[in-house]
């Protein structure tokens, strides 16, 4: 960095600078001015026309809902109280800090994200490097394997739920043939195991995304870095971690980011699965923000939405100063 | 891309892609075998996975008890409309995204951006007051509406990366020759960037038609549900109607997923130029 000289010596120099540079750039101003304006006009009259629709509809439907509840947060809001909605500050997060079942909710969404995102990625990984190799049926292969995609949360939800079914689902009677297991898993009733089917759902529809988007990134590493390092005789291992996943970092980090939120806000197979149970042992922060509007709370609803915003805010504040550190070095 | 592979590496491949492409498909097998047991059938022990009788009870049910009919249209017309009109607005904004140099610019990515982190649920209170405000309530037209503001900001972000990808000389080339800025945009551009246009169209669509917690709160008259609203329908406090369920959910299943089958290349495209650019 080239601190030094502008806090010494620029300083002086600037201030000195300053008024000798604007009477120059005044002078030119008059003509070149007149007809950037012109241009500019013409210009700002298509940006605002072409955004004009995007903007009314997500201002409408999006924003404005979104910040009136927002501000639901720091009132009073019951629906079995209608009468008194009045501002009562932090109340409603105060009580939420209060309730030792947030930090169950807590623990529960990182466990959550952390045991789909680290699998995900894995297998998203594995299968976007062989996608790279050419074989027949690759593309029939690629087409039948992004087929998850296409499926609402919420019926892989309910398609997991009814394979993690205690007495007619196929997960217990598979494991019974292999001889896994003597007696019927309970999957979705006892709280290990259901935070396992739920996690098990949501590995088996994610890991198609992270595939997808490591194979496009793939794509653009040139062969002669492949070449290069073969000749120099690194291995396979080697190449992965010292030619492969360096240049496809920002692709990476990014989708890794992405997805954190996506799967952090993702109460639809949850939902489906277990509605948060059993004794709230499955719930994330956003399966227990459903639970409490249910219960026609929106003013605590609403100040759960509130600390999820915060913590993405933060977290992602701090991701991305992490990859950008990174980048320099 | 040159041959390194030694022989257990390459059975190692095989195994494994095999495997995935089991644990894919098995439980969209499983929920087709299970639609087409006759009711009674599913709940029988030990379990069958190869029908023994093909039944088509649950289907005929469908569409004789729950109107199911009725649901598919609405879902084809709200999913077909919102993600069309939201293709192209979204166009119109992507468009100016990767072409202009603005002040609020980066304002607005972030805008569009901050929308992917806030809870959904956070919104449906206050919108279900404005829909009833507007008289928009249990109505398809207003859950179009809602359904276009939804898909707008991804939309925008990843047609702003395919945008970025087509050289300006283009339409520039085309407003010499005396095309307007829109002109050029659909005359010249838009041809170009057919691959993106349709993926991005097939991923709101997929998006509308999967929709769930926002036509539950919207949508109350049977004439006018969607089908994840009737598919919640099937679920009671203490039992889940897995015959009918299970028929539900292939026929939900089967329009998405062909087209994501014609379209996976695009949808590769798609979601990378968004996401390296954006």
């Amino acid at each position: 960095m080239t601190r030094t000289p502008i806090d010494t010596v620029g300083r002086p120099s600037s201030r000195a600078g300053a008024p000798a540079e604007r009477p120059s750039a005044q002078a030119g101003a008059p003509r070149a001015g007149g007809r950037k304006r012109a241009f500019t006009t013409r210009k700002g009259f298509a940006i605002l026309g072409f955004l004009a629709p995007a903007m009314l509809f997500v201002s409408v439907f999006i924003y404005y809902p979104m910040i009136s509840g927002s501000q639901m947060a720091f009132r009073n809001w019951n629906l079995t109280n209608l009468t008194d909605t009045s501002w009562v500050g932090f109340k409603n997060f105060e009580a939420i800090f209060a309730n030792p079942v947030f930090y169950t909710v807590l623990g529960n969404t990182l466990l959550w994200v952390l045991g789909s995102i680290i699998p995900q990625l894995v297998i998203g990984f594995a299968i976007a490097l062989w996608l790279r190799r050419k074989f027949r049926f690759r593309g029939v292969y690629q087409a039948l394997i992004f087929f998850p995609w296409a499926i609402s949360g919420f019926l892989i939800g309910i398609l997991f739920r009814w394979m993690f079914n205690s007495e007619f689902g196929v997960v217990n009677d598979l494991l019974a043939k292999a001889g896994l297991i003597d007696s019927p898993i309970p999957w979705l009733a006892e709280p290990g195991s259901a935070m396992t089917a739920v996690i098990i759902a949501n590995i088996w529809y994610g890991v198609t995304f992270f595939a997808i988007m490591i194979l496009a990134a793939l794509q653009s590493v040139p062969d002669d870095l492949f070449e290069a390092a073969a000749l120099d005789g690194a291995g396979k291992v080697r190449t992965l971690f010292q030619i492969t996943i360096p240049y496809i970092r920002t692709t990476l980090a990014l989708t890794i980011l992405l997805r954190v939120i996506w799967i952090f806000n993702f109460p639809d197979i949850i939902w489906a699965m277990t509605g948060g149970g059993p004794a709230n042992q499955t719930h994330i922060v956003t399966t227990w923000m459903i639970n409490t509007t249910q219960r026609g709370d929106y003013g605590q609803a609403s100040a759960i939405g509130l600390i999820v915003v915060g913590i993405l805010l933060v977290f992602s504040a701090f991701y991305l100063m992490a990859i950008r550190e990174k980048k320099d070095a | 891309m040159i041959n390194t592979e030694t022989n257990p590496a390459r059975v190692i491949r095989v195994v494994v892609l095999a495997l995935w492409l089991v644990i894919t498909v098995f439980p969209l097998y499983w929920i087709t075998i299970t639609s087409l047991k006759e009711p009674g059938a599913i709940f029988s022990y030990p379990l069958t996975y190869w029908p023994e009788a093909i039944s088509l009870e649950n289907y005929v049910g469908l569409f004789e008890k729950a109107q199911f009919g009725t649901y598919l249209g609405n879902s084809l017309l709200v999913a077909t409309v919102a993600a069309s009109v939201a293709t192209l607005i979204s166009m119109l904004s992507a468009y100016v995204l990767a072409r202009f140099e603005f002040r609020s610019k980066g304002a607005l990515m972030m805008a569009f951006l901050v929308t992917q982190m806030i809870p959904a649920f956070i919104a449906l209170g206050p919108l279900y007051l404005l829909m009833t405000q507007l008289k928009l309530v249990d109505n398809k037209f207003g859950l179009i509406l809602i359904y276009i503001a939804v898909c707008i900001p991804f939309c925008t972000v990843m047609l702003r990366g395919f945008f970025a990808n087509v050289p300006d000389a283009l339409e520039e080339a085309a407003m010499i020759d005396g095309c307007s800025r829109i002109g050029a945009l659909f005359r010249v551009i838009v041809p170009v960037m057919k691959p993106g246009i349709v993926a991005a169209f097939i991923f709101n669509f997929v998006n509308c038609w999967n929709e769930l917690f926002l036509s539950v709160t919207l949508m109350n008259r049977d004439q006018n549900k969607t089908i994840p609203t009737a598919l919640n329908g099937f679920i009671t406090s203490y039992n889940i109607d897995w015959g009918s369920m299970s028929a539900a959910a292939v026929l939900t299943i089967i329009p998405t997923m062909v087209l994501f089958a014609f379209a996976s290349r695009y949808i590769v495209q798609g979601l990378t130029a968004g996401a390296v650019k954006g």
